[in-house]
C-alpha cells in the first residue's frame, strides 16, 4: 500500500465473450457461421475466427485426455479462458484479463508488469440466466432457426454483459445463493395463507414467489429456477425500480381504487399505470424446468412497499387488462397489509435483539442445501456496485479458501493470518461453509479458534454445525 | 324439502288418556307430569311423567270438580284445588305452586302466601305473605321464580324468588305496551308472557303483537333479562316479520316461535350478533319451516301390523305449548318434547361463519360440525371459508384448553380456600380438537381423489395457521400428514422451506421421519440433524446418525462438544471406525479412547465391561504392541 503512489493496479477485466457452435460451419471458408455471438462486436472478422478456432482446438485437444470431462478453463500468464458447453455443441467462452500490477522502474526502463496469480471467481450463472429468459438454444433453433437464435443472443447478452462487473465479483457471486428473510412462524403462515388464497382465486397463476426487502420468503418454483430468478430480481429488476421509490414519487397512495381500499401495490413488470388507456399488458417471459423439459411463463412482479410477489402464469395465456385489474384489486390491499405486518415484526425483533454493536468479526455463511447465504460483510449488493466493508485483499483470501474447499469432500477448517492484524477462518461442515474475518491484534491461533467457536454458538446454535 | 325441517317432535311421546267429558287433563310444569283425572278422581287418577319412575296411578274421593292438581317435588305430597274461593279469606285462589318437596306458594287475586307443609301433623305453617293485587301469575320451576301481573293494565310485573324457605321480592318492571288503552283495562295477557332460562339466564319473553295504531307492522318477541339481583332490562328484540297467533318454546337455548296460520316455526339465537342492526335486534336464524311431519304410532298390543301410522295434525288449535320445550295435544292424549335437528341448518344457512357460530352453541353439534368441515374442504370449498371455519373451531377449542389449564394449575397449587369453587371445565361437543379433525376430516381428505394437491396442502397449512394463531400446540401427526402429502407429490423444496421457517415444529418423531426421506431427498439428512440438534435432548441419536454415515470423527467431535465424551460407549465408536477400513482413522479413535481412559481411571486400558478386547487385538495387529499407549507414571 505504501508504494501505491507509484504502482498502477489493474483489476480483472473482460476481454472477449463469445458463443459458437462448431457444427454450423464445418467447412473451410464458412468459419464465420459458427459464431453466434461475439463481444466486443467491433473486433475484426478474422480475429474472431482465429479466437474461436483456438478455443475449438483447445477443447478438442484436451478431450483426448479425458473424453467425459472437457477442459473448463485455461490459465495463461496474461489471461484466463473459461469454456462452458451448456448444450451439445453450443459453447460459451469468456476470456478475462488477469489483474496485474504495473511497477514503474526507476531508470526509465519500461514498467515491469506483474500478473497476479489468483483465483478469478466466475460462475456458470450466465447460461442459467440465458435459459431463464430464452429457454434453451435448441428450442430457439426449432422456433426460428439460427437467425432467431442470434437475434435473441444479441438482445440478451448485450444487456447482460453490462451488468457483469468482474472487478466486484466476490465469494457471493460464486455461491449464487439466496438471502432469506428471517421471519417468525406466525407471519410466515400468514404469507402462506395469502399466497394460497391468491392462487386459488386467480387460478391462472401457476407459481408464486414472495420476497421482502430483496430477501426471499417463499418460492413456489423449484430451487434451481428460483436461484436464477432471485439473481435477476435482486441484481437487475429491483435496483432499476429502487431509485424512484426512494425519491417517493412512484408509490402514491391510491385512493381512487374502488371499495376504499387504499394500497401501495404496483406492477414492476407489465403496465406502469393501470389507468392509462394505452397501457400494454406485456410481461417478460421466463423459462423454468419441469419434470419433462421446460415451460414458458409470464413473469408478473407486483410490489407493495418492501414486499414483492412474483406471479408466474403460463405463456400460452394472453394476459388482459381485466386480469391485471383483478390482480391489482385483490393483491394490492392484502400485500400492503402484509408488508406492514412484516415491517412491524421486523422492527420488534430488532428492538428485542438490542442496539447493534459493531461486532469484532464479520462473516459469510452459505448452505449448499438450500442455497441460503448470509453476509455481514456486504452492506448492500446492487447491480453496479458491491459495497463490502472489508479490504479487497481479504475478500481474495476468502475466494482462495473457497477454492480449497471445493477440491475436497471432507469437512475441514482453514485458518489464515492475513496482513494488517486480520485473521481469516474458513470452516466447512457437511454442506455448509462459513468464512469469518476477525480483527484482533495479537491474538494467537488458540484464541482465534475459541472466538470462532463462540461465534458459532451464538449465531448458528440452531443448526448442526460441527466445531 | 323434507331435509329442511329443522324442528321435530320427539319419537317417544308421553301418552295419556285424552281429554273428554269424563276425563279432565292437567299439566304440572314443575314436574312435567300429566294428570288424567277420571270423574273427579273417583274412578282413578293416572299421572304420567317424562319417565316411568314419575308415573303413578291412584284413586281419591270425588269431593267436587278438580281445578288444579300437583305433586310436590319428588311426588311427596299431592295438592288438589277444587274451588275458586279460599276458606279463610274472601279472595279468589288463582293457583298454587310447589317450590320444594314441602313448600307451597298460593297465589290469590290479593297476594301471595308462602307455606311450609308438615305432612305428619297435616298442618301448614305460614312462612311469608305479601298483599298485592294480582291479575294472573306465571311460574318458572327451573329457577323457582313466580311472576305476578299487577296494576289495572296488568303490565307491571312483580317477580318473587323462592329458595330454602325464603321468599325474596325481586325488582318489578314494566312491559311497554304497544297501545295504552283508555280507559285503562287489563291489556297484558297471560298468554303473551313466558319465562325461560336461555344460556343460563332467566328471561321474561313478551310476545308483542302488531298494532295498527302504533308504528309496528309486524309482531316481535321482546326479551327482558331478569337477573337474581339488580334491575330487569329489556335486552333483545326478535323480529317475526309477520302477524297472527304465535306460541313460544325454548329448545337448546334457541327461542322457537310457532306461527299457527302459516303452520311454520322460526328459531332465534340471542347470541348470534346481527352485523348491521342496532343493539340486539335479531332476525330468524333460518327461514320459516314447519315442524317435521309426524305420524302417530298406533301403540299397544292391539295394533294391527299392517295398519299404517296416522299423520298427526301439526299446529292444531288443540295444542298447548309449555316451557321450555313441551307441546301437548290434550284431545289426542300426547305430550311431546320439541327437538332441533341440526343437519338442515347446514343446507339452509349459506354463510358458513354464521353457521359455525350457530352450531358451536348447540348441544349435539360435533358430528354436524365435522361434516361442515368435510364439506367445506370438498370440491366446492374455498380457502377463505375454510379459514373462517377453522378459526371459529379453534377459538372454542382454545377457550376450553385455557379453562382446563387454569383448573389444573389451581388443583396443583393445592386446595386453598378460594379454589373450592373451582369446577373442572365441562368439555362440550363444540370442543373439536386436533385428533377429531385428523380422524374425521383431514386424514380422509388428503386421500380423496379429484382434489388438487395444491388445495390439500393449502387446507392443511390453513389449519396449522389457525392453531398457531390461537397459540395451540400443534400435534406432530398433523405435521406428518403435511410431510406425507408433500412427499407424495414430490414437493420437497416446499417441505424444505417449511422446515427452514420452523413451521413444522421440531420433535424426535419428525426428525426420524426426515431421516427416512434421505434416500429420495438427500437434504433431508441435514434438516434432520439440525432438528435433533435444536431438540438438545437427542445427542445419542445424532451420534447414531453420524456413525451410520461413517462420520466417526464428526461423531467424536460432536459428543465432545456437548460434554458427553466420558459416557459414550467406546466399542460403538471403534466398531464404526474399523468398519470404514481406514486404518489411520481407527488409530486416531483408538488412541482418543485410551486417552479418555487414562484421564478417567488413570490407566489407558479398556475395562472388561467395555468389550473392546477384539479391537485391542486388531490395533496390535495393525500397529504393534509398542503403539499402545503406556500407563503414564506420575
Amino acid at each position: 500500500m505504501a508504494s501505491g503512489m507509484q504502482e498502477k493496479q489493474y483489476t480483472p477485466s473482460l476481454l472477449n465473450f463469445f458463443i459458437y457452435n462448431p457444427t454450423f460451419g464445418p467447412r473451410e471458408g464458412e468459419e464465420e457461421k459458427k459464431i453466434l455471438f461475439y463481444h466486443p462486436s467491433d473486433v475484426e472478422k478474422n480475429e474472431k475466427i482465429r479466437n474461436v478456432g483456438l478455443c475449438e482446438a483447445i477443447v478438442q485437444f484436451t478431450r483426448t485426455f479425458c473424453p467425459t470431462k472437457p477442459a473448463k478453463s485455461l490459465h495463461t500468464q496474461k489471461n484466463r479462458q473459461f469454456f462452458f458447453e451448456p448444450e451439445d455443441n453450443f459453447w460459451i467462452v469468456m476470456v478475462v484479463r488477469n489483474p496485474m500490477i504495473e511497477k514503474p522502474n526507476k531508470d526509465g526502463k519500461p514498467p515491469t508488469v506483474e500478473y497476479q496469480e489468483e483465483e478469478i471467481l466466475v460462475s456458470t450463472e450466465r447460461y442459467s440466466s440465458t435459459s431463464l429468459f430464452n429457454g434453451t438454444f435448441g428450442r430457439a433453433m426449432e422456433a426460428g432457426g439460427v437467425e432467431l437464435l442470434i437475434q435473441k443472443l444479441e438482445k440478451f447478452f448485450y444487456r447482460y454483459l453490462q451488468t457483469l462487473h468482474l472487478q466486484s465479483c466476490d465469494l457471493l457471486d460464486v455461491f449464487g445463493g439466496i438471502s432469506f428473510f428471517p421471519l417468525d412462524k406466525m407471519t410466515y403462515l400468514k404469507i402462506q395463507s395469502f399466497v394460497n388464497r391468491v392462487e386459488e382465486s386467480l387460478s391462472l397463476i401457476k407459481y408464486t414467489a414472495f420476497l421482502y426487502n430483496d430477501q426471499l420468503i417463499w418460492s413456489g418454483l423449484e430451487q434451481d429456477d428460483m436461484r436464477i430468478l432471485y439473481k435477476y430480481l435482486t441484481t437487475s429488476l429491483f435496483p432499476r425500480h429502487s431509485e424512484p421509490e426512494l425519491a417517493g414519487r412512484d408509490s402514491p397512495l391510491r385512493p381512487e381504487v374502488a371499495g376504499n381500499l387504499l394500497h401501495y401495490g404496483r406492477f414492476l413488470t407489465g403496465p406502469t399505470n393501470l389507468k392509462d388507456p394505452e397501457a400494454k399488458f406485456r410481461f417478460p417471459k421466463i423459462f423454468v424446468s419441469t419434470e419433462d423439459g421446460y415451460e414458458e411463463l409470464h413473469l408478473i412482479v407486483y410490489k407493495a412497499m418492501s414486499a414483492a410477489a412474483c406471479f408466474m402464469i403460463s405463456a400460452s395465456v394472453e394476459l388482459t387488462r381485466d386480469f391485471c385489474e383483478q390482480l391489482d384489486g385483490l393483491v394490492g390491499p392484502q400485500l400492503t397489509l402484509l408488508a406492514s405486518d412484516i415491517c412491524e415484526q421486523f422492527t420488534v425483533n430488532r428492538r428485542i435483539s438490542g442496539p447493534e454493536k459493531e461486532p469484532q468479526f464479520k462473516f459469510i455463511y452459505f448452505n449448499h442445501m438450500n442455497l441460503a447465504e448470509k453476509s455481514t460483510i456486504h452492506m448492500r449488493k446492487t447491480a453496479s456496485v458491491c459495497l463490502t466493508s472489508v479490504h479487497p485483499d481479504l475478500m481474495k483470501i476468502l475466494g482462495d479458501i473457497n477454492c480449497d474447499f471445493a477440491r475436497v469432500d471432507e469437512d475441514e477448517e482453514i485458518i489464515v493470518k492475513a496482513m494488517t492484524d486480520y485473521w481469516v477462518v474458513g470452516k466447512k461442515s457437511d454442506q455448509r461453509e462459513l468464512y469469518v474475518i476477525l480483527n484482533q491484534k495479537n491474538a494467537n491461533l488458540i484464541e482465534v479458534n475459541e472466538e470462532v467457536k463462540r461465534l458459532c454458538a451464538t449465531q448458528f446454535n440452531n443448526i448442526f454445525f460441527l466445531d | 324439502m323434507s331435509e329442511e325441517h329443522y324442528l321435530e317432535l320427539c319419537e317417544n311421546p308421553v301418552q295419556f288418556e285424552h281429554a273428554s267429558s269424563v276425563n279432565n287433563v292437567f299439566f304440572d310444569e314443575a314436574n312435567k307430569q300429566v294428570f288424567a283425572v277420571r270423574s273427579g278422581g273417583a274412578t282413578g287418577v293416572v299421572v304420567k311423567g317424562p319417565d316411568d319412575k314419575s308415573s303413578v296411578a291412584f284413586r281419591m274421593d270425588d269431593k267436587g270438580e278438580v281445578k288444579c292438581i300437583k305433586f310436590s317435588i319428588g311426588n311427596k305430597i299431592l295438592a288438589v284445588q277444587r274451588t275458586l274461593k279460599s276458606v279463610t279469606k274472601n279472595a279468589s285462589v288463582l293457583g298454587f305452586c310447589w317450590t320444594n318437596w314441602n313448600e307451597i306458594v298460593f297465589i290469590t287475586d290479593q297476594g301471595i302466601e308462602f307455606y311450609q307443609v308438615f305432612p305428619d301433623k297435616r298442618s301448614l305453617k305460614l312462612l311469608k305473605s305479601q298483599s298485592i293485587n294480582v291479575n294472573w301469575y306465571q311460574y318458572c320451576p327451573e329457577t323457582t321464580v313466580i311472576l305476578l301481573s299487577t296494576t289495572v293494565q296488568g303490565n307491571v310485573l312483580q317477580p318473587f324468588a323462592f329458595r330454602n324457605g325464603t321468599m325474596c321480592k325481586m325488582s318489578k318492571f314494566e312491559i311497554e305496551l304497544p297501545v295504552v288503552p283508555k280507559p285503562a283495562k287489563l291489556s297484558l295477557s297471560e298468554r303473551d308472557i313466558a319465562m325461560a332460562t336461555i344460556y343460563g339466564q332467566l328471561f321474561v319473553m313478551y310476545l308483542k303483537h302488531h298494532s295498527r295504531t302504533a308504528n309496528s307492522p309486524s309482531a316481535e318477541v321482546v326479551l327482558y333479562h331478569l337477573p337474581r339481583e339488580g334491575a330487569c332490562k329489556k335486552t333483545h328484540v326478535l323480529k317475526l316479520n309477520t302477524t297472527g297467533k304465535f306460541a313460544l318454546n325454548i329448545v337448546d337455548n334457541l327461542v322457537v316461535v310457532h306461527h299457527q296460520s302459516t303452520q311454520t316455526s322460526l328459531i332465534f339465537d340471542i347470541k348470534l350478533k346481527e352485523p348491521d342492526s342496532a343493539v340486539n335486534m335479531h332476525q330468524p336464524v333460518l327461514p320459516a319451516r314447519s315442524i317435521h311431519p309426524y305420524r302417530i304410532p298406533l301403540a299397544g298390543p292391539a295394533v294391527v301390523p299392517s295398519q299404517p301410522p296416522v299423520p298427526c295434525q301439526l299446529y292444531s288449535s288443540s295444542w298447548s305449548v309449555f316451557q321450555p320445550d313441551i307441546i301437548i295435544s290434550a284431545s289426542e292424549g300426547y305430550l311431546w318434547y320439541l327437538q332441533v335437528k341440526l343437519p338442515p341448518a347446514v343446507i339452509l344457512l349459506q354463510d358458513k361463519g354464521k353457521l359455525m357460530d350457530f352450531l358451536l352453541r348447540r348441544r349435539d353439534c360435533k358430528m354436524v360440525i365435522l361434516s361442515v368441515c368435510s364439506q367445506s374442504t370438498g370440491e366446492k370449498g374455498s380457502l377463505p371459508v375454510v379459514a373462517t371455519v377453522f378459526d371459529k373451531l379453534n377459538q372454542v377449542y382454545k377457550e376450553y384448553l385455557e379453562a382446563e389449564q387454569t383448573y389444573t394449575a389451581a388443583m396443583e397449587s393445592g386446595p386453598s380456600r378460594g379454589s373450592a369453587a373451582q369446577k373442572r371445565p365441562v368439555r362440550t361437543q363444540a370442543v373439536i380438537d386436533q385428533s377429531d379433525m385428523y380422524t374425521h376430516v383431514l386424514s380422509s381428505f388428503t386421500e380423496r381423489k379429484g382434489v388438487s394437491h395444491k388445495f390439500i396442502i393449502a387446507v392443511l397449512m390453513e389449519y396449522i395457521r389457525s392453531l398457531n394463531q390461537f397459540q395451540i400446540t400443534v400435534q406432530h401427526y398433523l405435521y406428518e400428514l403435511v410431510i406425507k402429502t408433500l412427499v407424495q407429490h414430490n414437493l420437497f423444496y416446499m417441505l424444505h422451506q417449511f422446515l427452514q421457517y420452523h413451521v413444522l415444529s421440531d420433535s424426535k418423531p419428525l426428525a426420524c421421519l426426515l431421516l427416512s426421506l434421505e434416500s429420495t431427498y438427500p437434504p433431508a439428512h441435514q434438516l434432520s440433524l439440525d432438528m435433533l440438534k435444536r431438540l438438545s435432548t437427542a445427542n445419542d441419536e445424532i451420534v447414531e446418525v453420524l456413525l451410520s454415515k461413517q462420520q466417526v470423527l464428526g461423531a467424536l467431535r460432536f459428543i465432545r462438544s456437548v460434554g458427553g465424551h466420558d459416557n459414550v460407549s467406546s466399542r460403538k465408536f471403534l466398531d464404526a471406525a474399523r468398519q470404514t477400513g481406514d486404518q489411520m482413522l481407527f488409530y486416531t479413535v483408538f488412541r482418543s479412547f485410551q486417552q479418555r481412559n487414562q484421564r478417567l481411571r488413570g490407566s489407558p486400558s479398556f475395562n472388561p465391561g467395555e468389550h473392546c478386547e477384539e479391537h485391542v487385538v486388531h490395533f496390535k495387529q495393525l500397529f504393534g504392541d509398542q503403539a499402545l499407549m503406556k500407563p503414564s507414571t506420575v
